[in-house]
């Protein structure tokens, strides 16, 4: 559904050019879920961007549905592939309703019966009528993140790209968004890739997991193996322990 | 524990007014605290933070604070003067906070920063300070202490940051370090090398540690002893490694909710709060 060939991302700050990503090639099937694991920096949103088009890539490093497509993508590109980004407070507009987040899209996209569908979305992500009218600021954090997933799913894409979906929220409120995620993943048959720091959750939603590390990716595994200890990197190793807590025995010395 | 406690607090209370009424923040909490690390644990709102500003008595306007007993060492705080206070805080308690990139002084090279708080808890020369600043700069590990010390905060990374902060809060030598998320902005392999340098210096220096935070898993790992705090009360008190056991529906509500890497399942508890935890 996804492929992702030898793609690198460099920026250009100032005179230094930056390498975020490096070479980084994987594939992901129909129905995935595909993990991106790595620490601040080392380019797995960037990774995520390429593959949404907000980034300029050269056209033959990303395919999706089996066409290589570049950064410029026509209507129809777009519709397929869904973004839900970290912070609900920054990515829904303050001075809109939710009612009016949710037709933006409709109307981007010239979707007749945008009313019923609104209605459904809300519904869909467990918000009631009675959220349709307001606006963002007089929503939890939750609450916004689940308008955020609505606003992405109410085009009915194929693929849902999510960066860091829950490193915001609440352990208990993080629970919920999860099991959301999962739900609708299954009820609406998406492919998605989930990038987060944090291992544990996306061992909980993926299958497979990618590690990033400086641009690169480092190793790729599915979650058994991660789960038994048969991480072939060190730096994995590494990740899976201080995943775990704080232990006096590996503290350095 | 078995000499007097280096902290007491009993009964402690925080208000904010605001629509006409008191809005509570914290709720009769109390405990004790020895030379010991004692973790506050409790999910954004559960008034873990105003907690720890509340010992430092940096709750801002118009916050109210009361309590029965708020004392360090036999000093009550609650009865100390504005001028009194500069006695106790930065010098007998301190604090680490959750973001380096907010706490340290953008236009200050790091150096001069610990130099400052060094001179101001404890008169030395420039001379003395400067060296003793270094020795702190070694003690976080930090490799290179000469450049670092003449560095500006944005030209460290969060890691580095964070040690220079822990530095800062640490060369006045007090009794009593609260850390209120000082590893949450961190990565997490960076993180555990921070939680290991504050686990040796609090334990070398035989000071008393409040780690304030949102993650279990550390919080369980890295204390000796936890609070659970809901709605601004404690709702349970356990040891670290008693956490696994713990009785209170909302503190198992809570380690249900994370998700694990080692104990995979296919749906993630939610919390149901009863109205009855609040009372």
């Amino acid at each position: 559904m996804i492929e992702v060939a030898a793609l690198s991302v460099t920026f250009h700050v100032g005179h230094v050019a930056v390498r975020a990503v490096r070479e980084v090639s994987f594939a992901v099937t129909e129905g995935e879920t595909f993990g991106i694991v790595g620490e601040s920096g080392s380019g797995k949103s960037t990774v995520l961007r390429a593959i949404a088009g907000l980034l300029p890539t050269p056209r033959d490093s990303v395919r999706i549905a089996g066409r290589a497509v570049g950064a410029r993508r026509t209507r129809s590109e777009r519709r397929l592939l869904q973004f839900v980004f970290q912070d609900p407070y920054a990515s829904l507009h303050p001075r809109q309703t939710v009612d009016q987040i949710l037709n933006e899209p409709l109307a981007i996209h010239k979707i007749a019966g945008a009313g019923a569908l609104v209605g459904r979305a809300l519904a869909d992500v467990g918000l009631g009528p009675e959220h349709r009218f307001r606006y963002p600021h007089q929503l939890s954090g939750g609450q916004r993140q689940r308008v955020a997933i609505a606003r992405a799913l109410i085009l009915d894409p194929r693929i849902l790209l999510l960066d860091e979906p829950t490193s915001a929220l609440d352990v208990s409120i993080q629970a919920e968004i999860l099991n959301l995620i999962a739900r609708l993943r299954r009820a609406h048959r998406l492919t998605s890739i989930l990038v987060s720091h944090d291992l544990a959750v996306v061992a909980h939603l993926c299958d497979r997991i990618a590690i990033m590390q400086e641009g690169s990716l480092v190793e790729l595994l599915d979650v058994e193996r991660l789960r038994r200890g048969e991480a072939r990197e060190a730096y994995t190793r590494e990740l899976l322990r201080a995943s775990r807590g704080y232990s006096r025995a590996q503290a350095p010395a | 524990m078995s000499a007097a406690p280096l902290l007491e607090v009993e009964a402690l209370d925080v208000a904010f007014p605001g629509r006409g009424r008191l809005t509570h923040a914290v709720r009769g909490v109390s405990f004790a605290l020895g030379r010991e690390r004692l973790g506050i644990v409790g999910e954004s709102g559960s008034g873990k933070s105003t907690t720890g500003r509340a010992i430092l008595g940096l709750v801002p306007w118009p916050g109210m604070v009361s309590a029965k007993r708020l004392t360090l060492g036999g000093i009550d705080l609650m009865a100390l003067r504005p001028h009194e206070w500069l006695g106790i805080r930065g010098r007998r308690i301190s604090m680490v906070m959750q973001d380096p990139k907010y706490s340290l002084n953008p236009v200050v090279k790091i150096g001069e920063q610990i130099m400052e708080t060094y001179r101001l808890h404890r008169r030395g020369s420039r001379r003395e300070a400067r060296r003793r600043a270094l020795d702190m700069l070694d003690a976080v590990r930090i490799r290179d202490p000469d450049l670092v010390f003449h560095r500006y905060p944005h030209q460290l990374s969060g890691g580095m940051g964070q040690r220079a902060m822990i530095a800062m809060m640490l060369i006045a030598e007090p009794d009593l370090l609260i850390a209120d998320e000082p590893t949450s902005a961190l990565d997490v392999t960076v993180q555990n090398h921070v939680l290991g340098i504050l686990d040796e210096l609090v334990a070398e220096r035989g000071m008393g540690l409040i780690f304030i935070s949102h993650n279990l898993t550390i919080v369980s790992s890295f204390c000796d002893r936890v609070l659970v705090m809901y709605g601004g009360r404690i709702v349970e008190e356990c040891a670290a490694s008693g956490l696994a056991a713990a009785r209170h529906p909302y503190t198992r509500a809570l380690i249900a909710a994370a998700p694990s890497i080692d104990r995979p399942k296919a749906e993630l508890t939610t919390i149901t709060r009863d109205p009855a935890w609040l009372q």
